[in-house]
């Protein structure tokens, strides 16, 4: 005499919470990106092949891809020394240099734009000292750099920082007493245990400079073929109502930016297996 | 009460710092777990630098661009016109988006952290999707869908609708892009309290809503805010995908950051920057509040562990 | 209010929780759901409670059907094992919680609450507690307050689910001998989990002990101690040494003695399995015995007023373990490496296979 009940859930408001989620995802972006992505494959492949490989906008890939890639490599180094410096040492104002390591998340791109160029242009604050060196920034390569590295600031600061407090200190301690000096310590034992993290870290700022917009078209300066980022040509192409031009870019930066969620879950993924 | 006096030193005993120790020991000989004192040094020092250069000295700049002419001229910047048409607009937009996301966030995270389904990771990957993308490609999506070239644009045309280059558009990019904030707040922490004080609240006959009310939101209050402040400080300056479905035009599509890029590109800096310091003040406050949230949850876990 | 559990199932994916447990608690007693991890009984427990859905069967109170009655409304005190006290309301406010979020026809007056309120917090002597929070109590102040919370309710049932699991040994054997003079004092019907067989025997006017999802024993704690009713049960409560057997017609051989087991009248020469608690060995240090087995002491351990030897002899493949009093062990005159001889005084034979099933 065995009953099979329906499957019922003991703490209420599954169908309800499950349901709005699932509709407010759908309308807002699972829809759209969908439908956007049916756009491009409208197009024929010779179209679309022609829009992604015209000489401008492979220099943009570069330069985005370029950029993107040397400010996480900044970010990696300097947000790990940051992280260490903010778990490890006390020191007057940490509170406050810590909270101001969100400020990149927080601050409006446009703004943190305007002031990047003002502050590296040749009458700038910073610039004109640079000046003294022959060193440009605004409006060159370098000021995307610049731009970039801000923006992809806190991303290593924060992947590293948690997994630094958790770390025990028993582990350094048992390395010691096994008779391994200071820089061994951190080499073999504290360094193999943030990897994963640096590697989270490094992801996320990259994948964030790779479709930052704001921040960077007011240092750029936008030259066709040299400070140009592929963003930017987005905004261009479909200002001129080139809707195809603009489609076929967008979906190589959805693609991989989609591609770079996945190396990121697969990296989180990671790390949560290596601390529990 | 003896029994009273026994519970305070129990707690007292847990939270005594040894600090004190540790600090008189220091001086004598280096822990196990230290560097240097000049690596110390050294490596705070090129930290803090790094810091100045590319956090302290940017926000400086706004802040003496915004009020280098004194107030008066700050004042103006404010109260122009196409500036507060500008607000108005960015208030309104905010008014809509943060509330829908806000339901979303806390609705998300009640069906994930409470219930176990199949597919959940994958769930959580796709809420934080709308972060990946490019804010520029987001602004696209709805220009080819909405856009008078676009895919729906002849049938909009002909019922009158205005999606793009209007308030509706900008509304969407925007809801889009902020989409996460809340929901990835929430998530992490609705999981870690777990459900057993739902249970509770179940058993001693409470219905489902005032469980969620009594027992769920106090839990996560300051999470949720935090969730909500920046989702209002991201939404207010939301600029890629904005300025792509927007059409700048002034009075009436212009948000607050679109109209700091004209009045920057026509070379009213100080307007610009005054425009630029109510919106940093909102970072600013973002961040102080997150600041709050963790220290409540710090001292949250410090008395879970006493 | 007595509670009946017919024929209840619950897998969890692949693994199976409960399977076809059919009880009946009845009204008043204090039952001990005792079993290993994972056998079970903490499943059953929220399957009582309501807050787990079996697969099939039916939960009972008091002859009324439960089983579809959602958690809220089924009148069930639950206490957590980690109290799950709500941690931003006060000790007041925990305990008056289930009487406030009633409905506004139902629910007391401000007054009438508080007075209940008092009067649980001085039943479960912490009323000097009320006004402050969880997290200034130590766990077993905190753990009687989430007690007085659901017994705030007036439930019909109470359900603890491992309620001193959390605390250290000094203060649960306090908790529990206070858990059972107040149950003496409410008598409302109560079942209690947990995985500490000292704390069911000393607690409970009835222990059920459960085994990969199934019922082993049913019984008083007398019987369920003294007539375990199959190798497990043994096991479980408390040490046990095995000894090989052969079993002929009513007796049990161990090496070259013989026990009684008359349940065995009809077997003839099966091998089976003699259980026998380290209480029940006698030791000697001479054979003034017929039917004691030799042996060698291989450890000594004193542990406070007993004496524990580990000795070996041919007739079990493990150490034999022997518990004795202090001035027992002081009259033999043995130590570690000494000659013995051993007698089981009592035993229990298990032939393999063999699930006797009580009850």
């Amino acid at each position: 005499m065995s009953i099979t009940l329906a499957r019922r859930r003991v703490i209420p408001g599954f169908g309800l919470t499950m349901g709005f989620t699932l509709l407010y995802m759908g309308l807002i972006f699972l829809v759209p990106v969908g439908a956007f992505l049916l756009y491009t494959t409208t197009m024929s492949w010779d179209t679309f092949w022609h829009a992604v490989t015209q000489r401008q906008v492979v220099a943009s890939y570069k330069l985005s891809f370029g950029g993107s890639l040397i400010a996480a490599t900044i970010n990696l180094f300097f947000g790990a020394l940051l992280a260490w410096v903010l778990v490890r040492y006390r020191f007057p104002g940490k509170r406050l240099i810590d909270a101001l390591v969100d400020l990149p998340f927080a601050l409006p791109t446009a703004v943190a734009g305007i002031a990047l160029v003002t502050l590296y242009a040749s009458t700038g604050w910073v610039g004109q000292y640079l000046e003294l060196f022959g060193v440009r920034v605004a409006y060159t390569q370098l000021g995307v750099v610049v731009a970039l590295t801000y923006i992809g600031l806190p991303f290593v600061v924060r992947t590293v920082q948690p997994v630094l407090e958790d770390l025990e200190a028993e582990w350094e301690e048992a390395s010691a007493s096994l008779g391994a000096d200071r820089f061994t310590t951190i080499r073999r034992v504290i360094f193999p245990a943030l990897f994963p993290a640096l590697l989270t870290g490094y992801a996320l700022a990259f994948a964030r400079a790779l479709g930052e917009y704001g921040s960077v078209v007011f240092i750029s300066g936008n030259l066709p073929f040299r400070t140009e980022i592929t963003p930017l040509l987005i905004v261009a192409k479909a200002e001129q109502y080139d809707y195809h031009g603009a489609a076929a870019i967008g979906t190589v930066m959805l693609v991989v930016a989609f591609a770079m969620l996945l190396v990121i879950n697969g990296l989180q993924w990671w790390t949560s297996r290596r601390h529990g | 009460m003896n029994t009273s006096n026994q519970a305070a030193s129990e707690v007292d005993r847990a939270d005594t710092p040894t600090a004190s120790d540790n600090d008189a020991l220091a001086k004598r000989w280096r822990r196990a777990t230290e560097e240097p004192a000049w690596l110390k040094v050294t490596l705070i020092t090129v930290a803090l630098a790094f810091v100045a250069l590319f956090l302290v000295l940017p926000l400086s700049v706004v802040l003496f661009g915004a009020f280098e002419r004194g107030i008066a001229t700050w004042l103006e910047a404010i109260r122009d016109p196409d500036a507060l048409s500008a607000i108005r607009l960015t208030l309104l937009i905010v008014a809509i988006v943060v509330p829908l996301n806000t339901l979303f966030g806390i609705a998300a995270a009640w069906a994930i952290a409470k219930f176990e389904f199949r597919g959940k990771p994958i769930l959580i990957s796709l809420i934080d999707m709308p972060f990946a993308i490019s804010p520029v490609v987001v602004g696209l999506i709805f220009v080819i869908l909405f856009g008078s070239q676009g895919w729906l644009g002849p049938w909009l045309a002909a019922h009158d609708l205005r999606i793009i280059f209007a308030v509706p558009g900008i509304v969407i990019v925007i809801a889009f892009g902020t989409l996460p904030f809340i929901a990835r707040e929430l998530i992490p922490l609705m999981q870690q309290q777990g459900k057993e004080e739902e249970e509770a609240s179940l058993t001693l006959g409470a219905s489902g809503f005032k469980t969620f009310w009594h027992v769920t939101l106090p839990n996560i209050k300051w999470g949720l805010i935090y969730g909500i402040i920046l989702c209002n400080a991201r939404a207010m300056g939301e600029f890629g995908a904005v300025a792509v479905v927007s059409g700048r035009i002034r009075g009436e599509t212009n948000t607050v950051p679109l109209h700091i890029e004209v009045l920057y590109n026509e070379y009213m800096f100080t307007a610009a920057f005054a425009v630029s310091s109510l919106l940093t003040g909102l970072a600013l406050v973002t961040i102080a509040i997150k600041s709050v949230v963790e220290w409540q949850d710090e001292r949250r876990q410090r008395r879970a562990a006493a | 209010m007595s509670i009946e559990i017919d024929r209840v199932n619950k897998r969890f994916r692949d693994f199976v929780a409960v399977d076809d447990v059919s009880l009946t608690f009845r009204e008043g007693e204090l039952t001990a759901l005792l079993g290993p991890s994972g056998s079970g009984k903490t499943t059953l427990l929220r399957i009582i409670a309501g807050l787990e859905q079996p697969d099939t069967g039916r939960i009972r109170f008091h002859g009324e059907d439960t089983t579809d009655l959602h958690v809220s409304k089924r009148g069930v005190g639950f206490v957590f094992q980690h109290y799950a006290l709500f941690k931003h309301m006060t000790v007041f406010q925990n305990v008056a919680y289930g009487l406030t979020v009633r409905p506004r026809a139902t629910r007391p007056t401000k007054d009438e609450i508080k007075q209940k309120v008092m009067r649980l917090l001085e039943l479960v002597q912490l009323d000097w507690t009320a006004h402050r929070y969880p997290h200034q109590l130590s766990g077993g102040q905190r753990q009687r307050i989430a007690l007085a919370r659901a017994l705030a309710v007036e439930p019909k049932v109470l359900l603890l689910d491992e309620p001193f699991g959390a605390l250290d040994a000094k203060v649960r054997a306090e908790l529990r001998r206070w858990l059972r003079r107040l149950h003496d004092d409410i008598h409302v019907t109560s079942v209690f989990v947990t995985h500490d067989q000292e704390e069911a025997l000393e607690v409970s006017d009835r222990v059920v002990v459960m085994n990969k999802g199934r019922v082993e024993q049913d019984g008083s704690p007398e019987e369920v101690y003294d007539h375990p009713a199959n190798p497990f049960v043994y096991r479980f409560l408390g040490n046990v040494n095995l000894f090989e057997a052969r079993v002929h017609q009513g007796s049990a051989h161990i090496g070259g003695i013989a026990l009684p087991a008359p349940e065995y009248a009809d077997q003839r020469n099966e091998h089976g399995h003699a259980y026998v608690r380290p209480h029940e060995i006698e030791v000697f240090a001479r054979q003034e015995h017929a039917d004691a087995l030799p042996a060698k002491v291989e450890l000594v351990s004193v542990v406070g007023p007993a004496v524990r030897l580990e000795l070996h002899t041919d007739a079990s493949d493990a150490l034999v373990h022997a518990e004795l009093p202090k001035h027992r062990y002081r009259a033999l005159g043995l130590s570690q490496g000494s000659d013995a001889w051993i007698r089981p005084l009592h035993s229990r034979v298990f032939l393999p296979d063999e699930r006797v099933l009580n009850g």
